[in-house]
């Protein structure tokens, strides 16, 4: 069922990701592909948008980590991701700090646990 | 309004089948409900841990993003280098299969190779901090991995329960109903040949006796103009149904 995923996909600022590589997640495969992408104030939208779905389409990405305040601006799109694979997760930053009501995957829990 | 049922021959053969059908329906609903609460119970434990994990990370995302500070603040922004040298992770995740009350959910497990880490060249001073931050960072992907473990578990379990919920309905309120009515229906069915048998079974006696009647009534009236006198009827024509069972006839052979 999870294939050959062995890899941790970043989607986040520049300080996550800096101190992500350094423990040792990054990878750039064959295609010249890296498994991260460092957003900052210029970033498109739509630019997030589109590496986000290329992570998650990719096969031997395992994890996604995402910024929590980076995955505010796709929201929809990330509320709507229901895959098992890769599993996304929201990621606090250095200047937002964890916010679980914002949290797509908590706010699923807490729907089913007030059932 | 009879509701669906299927539509079989009438026969007993047919009643002792879909009765059995209906045995088998109804322990097939008892045996998945009993699945689906023990699912939901290890659901709602695992939806506790994740929560627990998610402000857990929170916190440990904090203390690492303090140590690279300190490494930014004795070596200055190391983000451009770091970026350049990512070329092979040597941080991975293994992926192996945990059984959950009868369900397979992959888990992962952090796998650290021992590679190059970085020659860290160009960071002269500060090395020590940089080495802290990365451990302090490794184990922040740690807590993250495990975390993205309880929630892959998590959104398959929901996956999972909502099917086995949904069969569970299912069997409840359209295979059980329809075999229902389809046991209704060949009931009714027998009773009506029944019935039917039995009114035959009448018909056929009254005309029987009318017919021995008649007959009767002919010999005598041969009889008569030799002076023999009429040999009494001792039936009665319109008999009610009672009298039916009582009397003899040859040709009922029950």
């Amino acid at each position: 069922m999870a294939g050959n995923r062995s890899l941790i996909a970043v989607i986040g600022d520049e300080d996550s990701i800096t101190g992500l590589l350094l423990a040792g997640i990054g990878h750039i495969n064959e295609q010249q592909r890296k498994n991260f992408l460092v957003v900052d104030s210029k970033t498109q939208v739509s630019t997030i948008e589109s590496v986000f779905q290329e992570f998650v389409e990719r096969r031997d990405i395992a994890i996604l980590l995402i910024n929590q305040h980076i995955a505010e601006k796709i929201r929809p799109t990330v509320d709507k991701y229901q895959q098992a694979f890769p599993a996304l997760l929201e990621i606090p930053s250095k200047d937002h700090p964890y916010d679980p009501s914002k949290d797509s995957v908590l706010k699923r829990v807490q729907k089913l646990a007030g059932d | 309004m009879s509701g669906a049922r299927e539509t079989p021959f009438p026969t007993r053969m047919a009643l002792t089948t879909t009765k059995l059908r209906l045995k088998g329906a109804q322990t097939g609903h008892s045996l998945l409900a009993k699945k689906r609460d023990a699912l939901t119970t290890r659901f709602r434990a695992i939806l506790r841990k994740v929560d627990e994990a998610k402000r857990k990370m929170g916190r440990v995302m904090q203390l690492a993003s303090f140590s690279l500070a300190e490494v930014t603040y004795a070596t200055g922004d190391i983000s451009y280098l770091v970026q350049e040298q990512a070329k092979t992770a040597t941080f991975k995740v293994r992926a192996k299969q945990d059984n959950v009350s009868g369900v397979i959910i992959p888990a992962f497990e952090a796998d650290r190779i021992a590679g190059n880490d970085f020659n860290l060249t160009g960071l002269g001073r500060g090395g020590q901090q940089v080495l802290r931050s990365k451990e302090v960072y490794a184990k922040a992907v740690e807590t993250l991995v495990e975390l993205a473990s309880l929630q892959t578990a998590f959104t398959i379990l929901d996956e999972v329960i909502r099917a086995t919920n949904r069969r569970v309905n299912a069997i409840e309120h359209v295979v059980i109903p329809k075999l229902d009515n389809t046991i209704k229906y060949i009931i009714s069915e027998l009773d009506e040949m029944d019935r039917e048998e039995f009114f035959r079974l009448k018909k056929v006696q009254g005309k029987k006796k009318r017919d021995a009647a008649v007959a009767e009534a002919k010999r005598n009236a041969e009889r008569e103009p030799q002076g023999e006198p009429p040999v009494a009827y001792e039936m009665e024509e319109e008999s009610a149904a009672g009298d039916l069972l009582s009397s003899k006839d040859d040709d009922i052979i029950f």
